[in-house]
């Protein structure tokens, strides 16, 4: 029998008001200044945010709470952009940001008015493939594909950061500029997991675009 | 994540202000730690102070040749730096070792220094956590705690400070500069900046309520050879069981500290004077009376090893 649903919603209600009086019992009232502790839930407050994506202006209201990441996919349905953990541990959601690359799941849609961001699908397209897309595709990059968007996103940025002479954690000589190798690729993409483990061919695609490769 | 109120911060010291008179106010910058405990509601705070629009993003020289870093300078440029990576290079090594070069670009030189521990525990909404909820106990004694500290510890807490820059920072004895909510400014000295546990592990630091790092001021450069040499599960993107700092120079005076054993970096003078005597010396005297666990007593031998190797290292 299936469960009414009804039944599913008010059991949850009721654990989670069952977990908030808990810890208002545990919390002294001492405590109000502690961060996170005593404060009165508030209800849901909206802002108004405008950027650029892949080059066209977008204004939105939104959720203060909303990421970047739920922005991307789930108000300008840019789906390219992946969520995998959620907590900037796996790079799925990387995109670039002014240039840079982020996480877009650790940073607020709020907080970027003004930006100019750039995800998977402002690379390029199936009929225009980014150099990079092109590698993984000739280099077998992926296997599922989910982590995929993030690490191309990730790699563009990975061979601007080489070329601004910014400097990674196996880079010998800091004075120096660092090179696209294979070793200086595999420690920067690290924010970038891929449980497929199709890794040895990320690199390889990596390095093709980078010109270490014939 | 629960709902909050958001503003963007016009000046330092008018977000100092307004984060003291707001409850449930926090600064956020990066914003990468910050959020992170937020969607598990660790952190719940009702107020966001953006104070990504302040210009504390400029790296300076001072007068007395020392360096000047904008509290919102990203640790990708603060590495990048070419004064920074000739004149500082422990610190640019210990910031590449740390994080992912996604996180690196957002996060901030302020927000690098106050991030929160990575203790298992203070992450369980499930678990007691002195610093998480003060008095609801700590289950990391007697827990599962290889990773946690092993000096600087009290019965309540036994997280350790989860950052490579601060460890590079505290060795080049860096002052934190600050506004306060009724405008003034102060300079802290990293090495009075974080608080030891005691009863309250949820005091982190000296900061006032509402108070606003505004700089870290590096003074001149030690000169030397700079190595840091960080010790963790998997290669790349770990946080340290051990990390070990030093500026040696020819003569084998030199400054030593260690990353993963306390609440903040660890190091003193006293255990400095030993170096010529050699890495046993230096960090029997640096974890005099270290309290480690039996599951990160390792902790213990591995700084006096990694020293070694970092002496060897600069000996080359």
């Amino acid at each position: 029998m299936n469960t009414p649903p009804e039944f599913a919603l008010s059991r949850r209600t009721l654990l989670k008001l069952g977990a908030g009086s808990a810890s208002v019992l545990v919390a002294p009232a001492a405590m109000a200044d502690v961060p996170g502790i005593g404060t009165p839930a508030r209800a849901p407050v909206t802002a108004e945010v405008a950027f650029k994506v892949n080059g066209r202006a977008r204004a939105l209201k939104l959720d203060t709470r909303v990421t970047l990441l739920d922005a991307l996919r789930e108000h300008l349905h840019l789906t390219g952009t992946k969520k995998g953990c959620d907590h900037g541990q796996c790079g799925a959601c990387t995109v670039i940001v002014d240039g840079r690359r982020i996480n877009a799941c650790l940073s607020l849609a709020v907080m970027h008015e003004g930006a100019e961001i750039t995800t998977i699908e402002g690379l390029g397209s199936p009929d225009d493939l980014h150099p990079m897309q092109a590698a993984f595709v000739k280099h077998d990059g992926y296997q599922c594909g989910y982590c995929t968007p993030g690490q191309i996103c990730s790699a563009v940025a990975v061979l601007k950061e080489i070329k601004e002479g910014i400097p990674s954690h196996v880079t010998a000589d800091l004075t120096a500029r660092s090179e696209a190798s294979a070793e200086e690729i595999r420690e920067r993409m690290s924010g970038n997991l891929c449980r497929c483990g199709a890794y040895s061919n990320i690199i390889e695609a990596i390095e093709d675009v980078g010109g270490q490769r014939a | 994540m629960r709902a909050f109120t958001y503003e963007r911060a016009r000046t330092p010291a008018e977000a100092a202000a307004a984060a003291a008179r707001t409850q449930g106010a926090r600064f956020i910058a990066g914003g990468t730690n910050l959020l992170d405990l937020m969607k598990l509601e660790i952190e719940i705070p009702s107020h966001l102070i953006d104070v990504n629009g302040l210009k504390l993003d400029t790296i300076e020289a001072t007068e007395d040749g020392g360096v000047r870093i904008g509290a919102l300078v990203r640790n990708t440029d603060l590495a990048a730096d070419s004064r920074i990576r000739r004149d500082y290079a422990l610190l640019t090594r210990a910031l590449v070792a740390g994080a992912s070069g996604q996180l690196r670009n957002k996060a901030t030189t302020a927000g690098n220094l106050l991030q929160r521990t990575r203790c298992p525990y203070f992450y369980d909404t499930a678990q007691p956590c002195n610093k998480r909820l003060p008095g609801s106990g700590c289950a990391a004694i007697g827990g599962v705690s290889r990773q946690l500290a092993v000096i600087g510890t009290s019965p309540s807490c036994i997280a350790t400070h989860p950052s490579d820059m601060a460890v590079a920072m505290m060795l080049l004895d860096a002052t934190v500069e600050t506004v306060r909510a009724d405008g003034s400014t102060r300079r802290i000295a990293l090495d009075d900046f974080y608080r030891a546990p005691g009863k309250t592990p949820h005091i982190e630091t000296v900061l006032e309520k509402g108070e606003l790092i505004t700089a870290a001021l590096l003074p001149a450069p030690l000169g030397g050879t700079h190595i840091y040499r960080k010790v963790r599960d998997r290669a790349s993107y770990a946080f340290a069981l051990v990390s070990v700092a030093a500026v040696l120079q020819a003569d084998g005076s030199g400054r030593v500290a260690l990353g993963g054993v306390a609440y903040k970096p660890w190091r003193s003078d006293a255990a400095d004077a030993l170096l010529p005597q050699g890495a046993r010396a230096v960090i029997g005297n640096l974890l005099q009376g270290a309290t480690p666990s039996p599951e990160n007593q390792f902790k213990v031998q591995l700084a006096e090893r990694t020293l070694a190797s970092v002496l060897l290292q600069a000996r080359s």
